[in-house]
Order: structure tokens, then sequence, then C-alpha cells
């Protein structure tokens, strides 16, 4: 087996010298009846593997191979060629957790650039060194407000994304903790929250589900916290004490969902109830600056039970591939980023609602924004793919239960998205419709 | 002028050695706020044609100071930063219970191949048969891997995978109409067992170990009542040793109506030898980034499926798929799920860490199920070969017995020298090794927990033994310069850990905060 250096040879002096006959030796405590070959098949060799996998990889319908305008919550992204190669570098992939970090400086340096840079782009104070992902932030910042407010209620806006509700609710109802989710609204008018002495806090998605860019000032007035996710006005601005944001739009690829990468900010005063790693400065011994985990007195490996989470392994190597694209583009490479987007969702939703029978929900919107189909969204959606278009994500995928939604998809563009694929696009729903 | 060779560094102070605080090929390197410009892009990007923006009011100002590097100096800051990171293709990476085995790049490729890197979670599932192909694959070695019933795939790390076992542990109890209260976890548990436990609001209630470092059965039928959901034992233990007791105590959990969790996190020392469902268990996380060779990033992302048993099957979280006559279904609500299962829940946005799923497929597939079970021989045998070489000099808490896939020291051996796990673990910086776990676990006096896995030849075996034994000589005969003062050569110092945590800076800021302050 290529990726196993010893020799028979060598196993056998080494049984020797540790002083045993037989390897089972060594396993004498496992039950001697539960040891037994596992009805697998035997290895392969590099290129057999790849032979296997790569006749399931081109059984799927790749993003880049045709038309594509999915959104919801992962997006598809030009990633520069150097993001991919530097977090390819050994040093990078392979090491582990900075715990000794005299010879981690590499990982620490970057998980501190990281975290301001989600800082700054947040608008908040302070942001950690990662999460899993954007949903599982969201469940962990809805905690974080009951750690804060010793509340024990969640109210939900109706378009936050419906597998980000379903987690916060499983993680809640798990908990012990009430979640209210309130109807969405794909029209995207203002929601009211009814806010009570139980509430710790109001979820709000930014932009929304739907696509819609709601004034989340009012909101904040109203309750004095916001999940909010986007690069528009940032959610700090609007009073947001906590933000969290699915990362995975620089630096990361589709992936089917993931690894993805989730960011998470917050207030300086808050600093000791988030959850998750924190990088900071500090100096050595001979009084350089340096770079370590800090606060760790809030994390499991040192207050278990008591922590503020559970949580350890982060998404360290997806937050160096975020980071290393924003630094490439910087602010003038993100702001004309943005700017492209939005001219390519503005282009094509003008495109789609020339197309007879479809109108854009969207007064105002981002990268995404609704529409509604005469029918089945859904039917609509497959009939596309069969056309090689994937037009989008329609609402009953996520939200099965709610017919009323069973009209609506939810389009994306990105700066991927060519003129060539949105005739593309209204063409075929053209077709699709008639 | 290379803005990248000047040091601009906010607090601390270069080493007078050269001008400019670099050593040859170890190159100080500024933060990307210090070189960067924010007027500074390294992505070309079209300006598209006039158009109406539709934002609204909620157009961001400009001014936010995120700084832009072209691409050679994004190339140069990453890859000097690189630099100053151990990682297993450096060299040993004995970081027991962390499973610092060989990345093979066979992995990362396959995870790149447009067919799983460039596919949307929300696309048609009719788009998308080879991704299903791949995770009923991979679920299908897992369970067989660990004789388990299903698989929730899911799970994002280890830690989400504990989570997502308890929390199907609370389903099945919610089932019978019972509400528990404890989560009993041995001492030498990792820590996200009691915070997973807690998380959910269990009491967690610790089993102390007898002296050979294992859980007696006995000592766990006394904390076992009607309030007990589960015990969380993870197996191999911390302490590099199989529970013995492991069927008894499964038995009594069970006798108890209890629930048995195992942490997977040491199934390398016995994956294709030994199937953990034919120990008793009832669910058990397994951590891709450990087992199955997947990259730990410097610190994720992980991914952590959750095998189960017949009893908890039924309560597995959404999505999941089901193989039966009619070929693949992906159930991704609950409301889809078939007759007499109930789901409790989702835990993440999407189908889990299919980047990783792919990687560690790429693992299994090579090395096959015989390949997998001398993997777990070899780790096995590589750490038995290390304490057959240290065990003279170093003291074993739990006796010269032999261990699984890692050896647990404590520091009895070190006593009077004026030297600590601590000192002793820096020193070895400055050998060229990457330390061991140390003060982990937390039953014996200052731990060093070594996992050298399978990845190691018997000659970096040697010299990491030989290695070892010097220090330790050096120890015992007072040395202590070589010990206190290390390291001595690596891109730091020691790093004054008590000055980050009494006064916290976790982000640069303009102007530059003050590290000089006290």
């Amino acid at each position: 087996m290529r990726y196993l250096p010893l020799t028979p040879e060598d196993r056998t002096e080494m049984l020797s010298r540790v002083g045993v006959r037989h390897i089972d030796d060594l396993f004498a405590d496992v039950p001697a009846a539960t040891l037994r070959a596992p009805d697998l098949p035997p290895g392969k060799s590099e290129l057999e593997v790849e032979r296997t996998l790569a006749q399931m990889a081109a059984r799927n319908m790749a993003a880049g191979s045709v038309p594509f305008f999915i959104g919801c919550g992962a997006y598809r992204h030009h990633i520069p060629a150097s993001v991919d190669h530097l977090i390819q570098r050994s040093e990078f992939l392979t090491s582990y957790t900075p715990y000794q970090p005299e010879i981690a400086q590499g990982t620490l340096q970057t998980l501190f650039e990281f975290q301001t840079q989600v800082a700054m782009l947040t608008g908040m104070e302070v942001a950690n060194a990662s999460m899993y992902d954007g949903s599982t932030a969201a469940a962990e910042a809805v905690l974080m407000a009951h750690r804060i407010t010793k509340r024990r209620k969640a109210v939900l806006a109706g378009n936050l994304h419906p597998h980000y509700r379903a987690t916060i609710a499983t993680v809640s109802a798990m908990a012990g903790d009430e979640v209210v989710a309130l109807q969405p609204h794909p029209a995207g008018a203002g929601q009211h929250f009814e806010i009570d002495a139980e509430t710790s806090c109001v979820v709000v998605q930014f932009p929304d589900f739907y696509g819609h860019l709601t004034d989340l000032r009012p909101i904040a007035e109203q309750a004095r916290a916001a999940v909010a996710l986007g690069l528009l006005v940032p959610p700090g601005e609007c009073g947001a004490d906590i933000v969290v944001a699915e990362g995975q739009s620089l630096g990361n690829p589709l992936g089917f969902g993931g690894p993805y990468v989730g960011l998470f900010a917050s207030r300086q005063k808050f600093v000791r109830q988030m959850p998750g790693r924190l990088a900071g400065a500090t100096m050595d011994a001979a009084g350089r600056r340096g770079f370590v985990l800090t606060l760790s007195a809030r994390e499991q490996h040192i207050r278990r039970e008591k922590a503020t989470s559970n949580i350890c392994t982060s998404a360290g190597l997806c937050a160096l591939a975020f980071s290393i694209h924003l630094s490439l583009l910087g602010e003038a490479g993100l702001t004309r980023l943005a700017r492209l987007n939005h001219a390519h969702a503005v282009e094509l939703a003008d495109k789609l609602a020339a197309v007879p029978g479809v109108a854009v929900r969207n007064g105002h919107f981002f990268n995404e924004f609704t529409i509604r189909v005469p029918g089945s969204a859904a039917a609509v959606i497959e009939a596309l793919a069969r056309k090689g278009v994937l037009g989008g994500v329609p609402v009953s995928r996520l939200e099965p239960r709610r017919p009323e939604l069973a009209d609506l998809i939810v389009v994306a563009a990105t700066e991927t998205t060519t003129a060539a694929d949105i005739s593309a696009y209204a063409a075929a729903l053209r077709e699709v419709l008639r | 002028m290379n803005r990248q060779t000047r040091p601009a560094e906010f607090g601390g102070s270069i080493p007078a050695d050269t001008f400019t605080g670099n050593r040859a090929l170890d190159i100080e390197e500024a933060l990307v706020f210090e070189i960067g410009r924010p007027e500074v892009t390294g992505v070309d990007i079209e300006t598209p044609a006039d158009f109406s923006p539709r934002l609204g009011l909620l157009e961001r100002k400009p001014g936010i100071g995120l700084p832009g590097l072209s691409e050679p100096e994004a190339l140069r800051h990453y890859v000097r930063l690189s630099r100053k990171n151990y990682g297993i293709d450096t060299g040993m990476f004995p970081l027991g219970s962390c499973t610092m085995k060989h990345n093979p790049r066979l992995n990362e490729k396959m995870a790149r191949l447009p067919g799983f890197a460039d596919i949307h979670p929300l696309q048609p599932l009719s788009t998308v048969p080879g991704a299903l192909a791949l995770l009923a694959e991979l679920g299908h070695w897992l369970r067989e891997l660990t004789g388990a019933a299903a698989v929730a795939l899911s799970p994002k790390a280890g830690a989400h995978g504990e989570l997502c076992g308890l929390m199907a542990i609370k389903a099945a109890l919610a089932a019978r109409g019972e509400a528990r209260s404890i989560v009993l976890v041995p001492e030498s548990a990792h820590g996200t067992n009691p915070a997973s436990a807690a998380l959910l609001g269990y009491r967690v209630e610790a089993v102390p170990a007898r002296s050979d470092g294992t859980v007696d059965a006995a000592e766990v039928e006394k904390h076992l009542s009607a309030e007990v959901a589960a015990i969380m034992l993870t197996n191999p233990n911390t302490c590099g040793l199989f529970e013995r007791d492991v069927v008894a105590i499964a038995e009594a959990v069970h006798r108890a109506g209890a629930f048995f969790y195992a942490d997977g996190a040491n199934f390398n020392a016995i994956a294709g030898k030994s199937r953990p469902g034919d120990l008793g268990i009832d669910a058990m996380h397994l951590n891709l980034h450990k087992t199955f060779s997947t990259p730990h990033g410097g610190g994720g992302p992980g991914s952590g499926p959750v095998v189960f048993s017949a009893a908890l099957a039924p309560f597995a979280p959404v999505p999941y798929l089901v193989c039966d006559a009619g070929g693949l279904r992906y159930v991704e609500h609950a409301g889809e799920a078939e007759p007499g299962a109930e789901p409790f829940g989702r835990l993440t946005a999407f189908h889990g860490q299919m980047g990783m799923f792919v990687r560690a497929m790429s693992y299994m597939l090579a090395h096959g199920g015989d390949g997998m079970r001398q993997a777990s021989e070899d780790a096995v045998l590589n750490a038995n070969y290390v304490r057959a070489g240290l065990q003279d000099l170093m003291s074993l808490p739990f006796g010269e017995r032999a261990c699984m896939h890692e050896v647990l020291f404590d520091d009895r051996w070190l006593e009077g020298c004026g030297i600590t796990t601590l000192d002793f673990a820096k020193a070895m910086i400055d050998e060229g090794y990457h330390p061991m776990t140390v003060y982990f676990p937390l039953v014996v006096h200052g731990a060093m927990l070594i996992e050298p896995t399978e990845s190691e030849s018997k000659a970096s075996l040697d010299l990491f033994i030989a290695t070892l034994r010097d220090l330790a000589m050096a120890a015992k005969r007072g040395e202590k310069a070589r010990f206190v003062n290390a390291p001595r050569h690596a891109p730091r110092g020691r790093l004054d850990e008590t000055r980050a945590a009494r006064r916290p800076v976790l982000r640069w800021t303009n102007p530059p905060p003050q590290l000089n302050e006290q």
C-alpha cells in the first residue's frame, strides 16, 4: 500500500522490539470475537481510484458547463487561480489547529487577518476565526444571544433561509429553547416582530431569502439583535449585535454544499460570550510581535461543560481561501465585483420579466431575486434542466409544505453569468412556459 | 521599493542582528493591512455597461479600508506566511488524539473534479446522480467498517457529530415518552463530549477511571439510573488504551434503558480490525479529518458523519439517502421520510462536507478493506515501538502494557529537573519536531500523548526515539537552558499567552493597537 512506509521486514523487527510475536497480541484487549475483516473490496492503484471517482463526477451536471442561475445561500463565483494554489501549500493544508504558536505563525497571522477582514466587512468590532458554515453560525448566534440576555426565545424573520430556520429550530428544540418562526412573505414588505420580556433576539437575513433588501434599522430599534448576510450597508451600521454570514462566496467552490466557512462577528463587549476560536496579538520572549489563540477559557478544551460552545474544528482552510480572495480583491476590487454581480442580476431580471407569464417579485435586490411562474416552479426547473439550463431554486424544494409558494423560483446571477447565458435562460423559459 | 520587506509592526521590536529582521529564508512578514492599499486590486474585473442600480437606499458608502494586494504581492505574502507553519509534510507531527497522518494528494485532485467541486447543493437531484452515488458509496463503506445500521453524513465536524448523536438519543428517548437528564462522561474524554451534552441541557456526570486507565463496567453500573440518557465513551480512549470492558459497559447501559455513544476520534486504531457495532455502540461519529486522511487545514474544515444502530436509525436527521428496491431516494424533509422514520431535524443548511466525502472516499478506495486494516495495525505498531523505545526513560502512568495507536506518558520522570512538560515540548520544536499533545488527557499529570500514525517509517521513528532519548537525558542531567529558553530556532520564541488574554488584541485597527502598554 503506497501510503504505508513499513515493510514486512520492518514489522517483524518492530514486533520483536516491542516484545510480542503477532500484531494481534497488541489488540489483546479487543474482544476476539469482533476481530474480523470488513467485507470491502481490495485497494486500488491511483489510476484506478481516479477512474472510479471521475466516472461518478462525470454523471453530475457541473455548474460551469451550463447556463447557471442557482443561489439560495451558495453562489458560483470566479476563484482566482492563486487562491487554490496558496491553500494547497503543504504548510497551510497539512497543519493542525495552532496549539504550538511558535511554529504556527502562518496560520495564526492569517486568522488574525481574517478576523479583521470580517469585522471590517460586517461593520462590527470583533470577529472569530470561523464557524462551520452560515447556518450553524446562525444557530450559535441564537445560543449566544440567549447567554447574553438570559432569555430563551428567538424570533425568526419569515424570509430567513428555510434551512437556516430549520437548523436553528432543531438546536433550539433540542436545547429546550423557544423559537417563533414568522410566516414567509415573498413580496418582501416589512414585518412586525412581537418582542416580549422572554425574547432574546430577532434573526433577520440581509439580503433575505427571496433577495429583498429591507432596511434593518427600524428592526434594530425595535429589537437589539439581527443576523444578516451581504455586501451592502454593513449590518453593524444597522445596529446588529451579532452578525453571521456564509463566507463561501469568496474563495470557496460550490462543492455540493460544503465545506464552507461561517463568518461570526459581534461587539467587543460580548467577546467573552462568543463561540469558536479567536487569534490575538502578543509578543514573544524577544519582544517581537506574534499571534496566539486566546480567550480560550470560553472553549470546550478548557471549560468542558461550561464552554460557550462545543465547537472545536472550524473551517480554517476555507477561512484562508476567503481571506486570500478578499486580499486579492481589496476594497476596490470587491466594490467592482459587487457592482458587476448587481448589473448582471438587473439584466437577468429585465430579460426574465419580458418572458410571457413571468413576474419579477423584487423592486430592490442585489444579485438574487424571486420570480413567479404559472404553475409548478419545480416542474419548470426540471424542464429547464432537461434543456441544459440550471434556472434557480423552486421555493418548494425548501418549503414543501407551503403550496402558496409553489410557483416561486429564486434566481441568482454573479460575475460568471454571461449575456449568452441570460439569453439562453430567457429563451428556454419561454419554450418551457409555452 | 519593495514594501514587503519592511516589517511595519505595531508593537514589538525588530531583532538587531540583521537590518530587515529577516534571517535568510526566514523572512518577517507584515500584516496585509500594513502592506496592502484599498485602491490596489489583484483581480481584473470588467466594468459593466451603464445601468440603473436597484439597491434602493442601501448602497454601501466607500471607505471601509479593506486593503488589496496585486497578485505577486499576494503570492509573496502568503507563501512567506506558510513557511512559518509546521505541517505533516514538514516532518513528524505526533499530536496525540489528532491523527496527523499523510494526506494523499490524489484526494485533493479528486475533490477538485468539476463534477464534485462545481455542483450546487440545490441543483435538481436529477442533475447530480453521481453525487448521490458518492454519498451512497461513502455511507456503505462507513457502515461496513463500523457495523452500523445507518449513517448521517451531514455533521460538519466531530463535535457537530456528537451533537447529532445526542440529539438522536434525545429523540429516541422522547419517542419512548422519557426525558432523561444525565449523560455520563469519563474524565479522560475530549472537552467536546461534556460541552455537547451540556448544550442539549444534560447534566454531565464524570465517571472516574480505574488505576489501569480504563473505565470499569462496575463503576458505570453504579452511575446508571433511570435518569441516565447516555454514556459517551471514547474507544480507544485518550490514554491510548482500548476499553476492555466495552461489551459489559454496553450491556449495562442498555439494561438501564440508556444509549451508548462512542467518540470515534480514535477509530483509526481499529478501522478494518473491529466493528464498533459488534461491541454494542448505538451512535458514533467518525472524524473524516482523522481516520480518513482529509487534511486538517490549520483547524478545519473537518467532517463528522455519525453511524447509528438500528435503535437510533429512525431518528437520523435530514437529509439522508434511502437505498431500496426503487434505487436511491434522497430525503430532505421530515415529511418525506419513510414509514416509521422520525428524523429529529436538520443540522446544517445543505448536505454536509461533500469535499471531505470525496477525499475520504478516495482514501478508502486506495486502501481497500485490507489496506485499512493494515493502516490500523501499523498505527498501533508504531505507537508501541515508540513506547518500547522510551519507557525506560519516561514514565508510563498505567504501567508497561501495550497501547493502541498512541502512547501516553506523564511527567513524573521530570520530577526535580525544574523542567515542565511544556518546556520539553518546546525543546522538541528546536529539534525539528512538532510536539506531542501536552496536558491532555487531564487524568494524568503533565500528560504527553504521542501518536506517530502509520505514516512514519521505521527510520523516522528511530530518529524520533533517539531525539527524545537525548532530550530526556539532557533534562535529567539538569541542562535547563535547552528547555526553558526553547524554542530558540523557531520563527518566534515562546509567546506570551497571558498578555494576549489580559489585553485582547483581536484585530488590526488604524491607528494600530499598542501591544507595549501594560
